[in-house]
């Protein structure tokens, strides 16, 4: 293995890094979906699978996808297989994505419009649940009161994970991030009445809950499914002789 | 009935079923994956000495259910929620003649909910009489997200289940349970999405709307909804067993059902044979909310009996012996108890 291969695998990983389950929030590299790489002189060719055969096939697709184009944008990387393994619409899904038939072709009736008003849904509940995080952390840590919840600006924050967390989902849904902009805004960025304050609160820390909870479930059901193999690490093989591929 | 420090506890499991997953009944490739789904499920979440061979899970026949809820868990009453799955298993996933002779023979034990399928039409309509009449039905679990021929689902809310829902309402079947899943149609909404629970249940006061696992993975859109209407209930199915697994999610879920929903409205199930009634009551028992958890009020023991049988057996009209009985205002529409249904209306 040379040099320039383990850069080129580097690339394909960062490439699926990108990839986000849009129900968890969270990289489906991390999440152990991403099953199997393979370079060859002619291209990647990697496989999916997901903790159940019967998982959203909405967003089987959509990360599928997601991953087809993440890893188009890897310069010479040449041809680009993504293939889901082990789930209920496995040969639509796949045969779709090797014809880059786009969403609504693969699914043909059962599609009504795209799915990026569901991945918007999908986004908006990240970002109320990592606003609520935000907000949390300052009640607890920083002697804020709910009353002055309204009060909090980006710059109040401190640095750290938590906050680029925020302000990437926050860019996501088209907010803005000046560090004077409120923290505890709607889905369009307006400032949550006093009044409301308290149980829009609340109800924010349902959303997070929620998909936590949803994250360690999905974790342990593909643990528990994939139990025979060694483990859930991707197996990443590279038999390309030359550096980056020249179609 | 399970008895603790004094307590006594009447135990109705609003959940279970008796199915047939095996290779000779299945029509297809999906009947096997939902099988090894429904298999990934209780081997994920039961405690170890608690989980089956899958050559045991596939199929346990009436003898079995009869041992694992009345003799070894507590159980005074158990609800069958039918899952037909046509295009999945030859005979339907349940075994409605099995379940319903032991209907017949222990007629305190069981109550028996069948299922309608609103895309069969007319002739749905009319086995929904000879069904509402034969097994003088209360209540109807339904699957929306059933396949049925090009369909993969459909929604409470569309045309045809609403004159399901009004046949319903004319038959005396009150008791609507729902079980949300992926796949339904149209492909790009959320699967799980509950908006349709949210319009029939306003447009159907008469029925009560018990969804099943609580809308997971959509708990706060479930417990939204559950704010906005009286008549929807949360059923603890697939919850439950999070309080071997994950002992601290399952307490912030209880926190925020109790909250949302109510201690009225929430009913406790194994969804056997996912789960075996035994250990998830002898579990939810000696359950408490944590104190970190500051959040949320300690689990009372009341709220305890009100969950593990007192709610359902109020929906259900069961007789409950003397001793078992404190005041539950379950089934009674009229009644609003919880916390954040309080602040959502004031709001």
């Amino acid at each position: 293995m040379t040099v320039e291969t383990t850069s080129l695998e580097t690339e394909v990983l960062s490439a699926l890094d990108t990839v986000l389950d849009p129900e968890l929030d969270e990289p489906i590299t991390e999440l152990g979906f991403v099953r199997s790489v393979h370079i060859d002189d002619s291209g990647v060719s990697v496989h999916l699978r997901l903790p159940t055969s019967f998982c959203s096939p909405n967003f089987a697709y959509l990360m599928a996808s997601d991953s087809v184009d993440a890893l188009r944008r890897v310069e010479g990387i040449g041809q680009v297989r993504v293939m889901l393994d082990d789930h209920h619409d496995s040969d639509k899904i796949n045969a779709g994505l090797a014809a880059d038939a786009g969403y609504r072709q693969t699914f043909g009736d059962e599609a009504e419009e795209g799915l990026d008003e569901l991945r918007l849904v999908f986004q908006r509940k990240a970002h109320m649940a990592a606003m609520e995080r935000s907000v949390e952390d300052r009640l607890k840590n920083s002697g804020l009161e709910v009353s002055d919840v309204y009060r909090l600006r980006l710059r109040n924050l401190p640095s750290g994970r938590m906050k680029d967390a925020l302000l990437r989902r926050r860019v996501a849904i088209g907010l803005g991030i000046a560090p004077d902009d409120q923290v505890f805004v709607d889905q369009h960025g307006t400032p949550v009445p006093t009044e409301e304050i308290p149980l829009k609160l609340r109800f924010a820390k349902s959303v997070r809950i929620s998909i936590e909870g949803n994250s360690h479930f999905c974790r342990g059901m593909l643990a528990t499914r994939y139990e025979d193999e060694e483990d859930l690490s991707t197996r990443i093989t590279n038999s390309r002789l030359t550096d980056r591929s020249a179609s | 009935m399970y008895s603790k420090d004094g307590e006594n506890y009447y135990i109705v499991d609003s959940h279970v079923h008796l199915w047939d997953g095996r290779k000779e009944n299945q029509k297809s490739i999906h009947g096997q994956q939902f099988i090894d789904c429904f298999y990934d499920y209780h081997a994920n979440l039961s405690p170890d000495s608690e989980t089956w061979k899958f050559e045991d899970f596939d199929y346990y026949g009436g003898k079995r259910l009869m041992k694992d809820l009345f003799e070894d868990g507590y159980v005074d009453h158990a609800i069958f929620n039918s899952q037909m799955m046509m295009e999945f298993y030859h005979d339907g996933f349940s075994r409605v003649e099995e379940s319903w002779d032991l209907v017949q023979k222990n007629p305190d034990k069981f109550t028996y909910n069948h299922s309608f399928d609103p895309r069969n039409g007319e002739a749905g309509l009319r086995q929904l009489e000879r069904d509402a009449e034969r097994f003088g039905l209360k209540g109807v679990k339904l699957y929306t997200a059933e396949w049925n021929g090009e369909s993969r689902g459909y929604k409470l809310s569309d045309p045809w289940c609403r004159t399901y829902l009004e046949k319903c309402l004319e038959l005396g079947i009150k008791h609507v349970h729902v079980h949300k899943g992926p796949t339904l149609k149209p492909l790009d909404k959320d699967a799980f999405n509950v908006d349709d629970v949210d319009a029939v249940a306003s447009d159907y006061l008469d029925l009560d709307f018990i969804v099943e696992h609580c809308g997971l993975p959509r708990l706060e859109d479930f417990c939204w909804i559950a704010t906005q209407e009286s008549n929807v209930y949360a059923g603890l199915s697939v919850v439950m067993p999070f309080i071997h697994t994950r002992p601290a999610y399952f307490a912030k879920l209880m926190g925020e059902l109790l909250y949302w929903v109510g201690e009225d409205k929430m009913f406790f199930s194994s969804d056997y044979a996912l789960w075996t009634p035994k250990w998830l009551i002898e579990s939810f028992v000696d359950f408490q909310i944590p104190e970190e958890l500051t959040d949320y009020a300690p689990i009372t023991t009341d709220q305890k009996k009100k969950i593990l049988g007192l709610n359902a057996a109020a929906m259900y009209d069961l007789e409950v012996p003397e001793q078992y009985r404190i005041p539950t205002t379950a089934g009674n529409a009229e009644t609003e108890v919880a916390p954040g249904a309080k602040a959502a209306a004031a709001s």
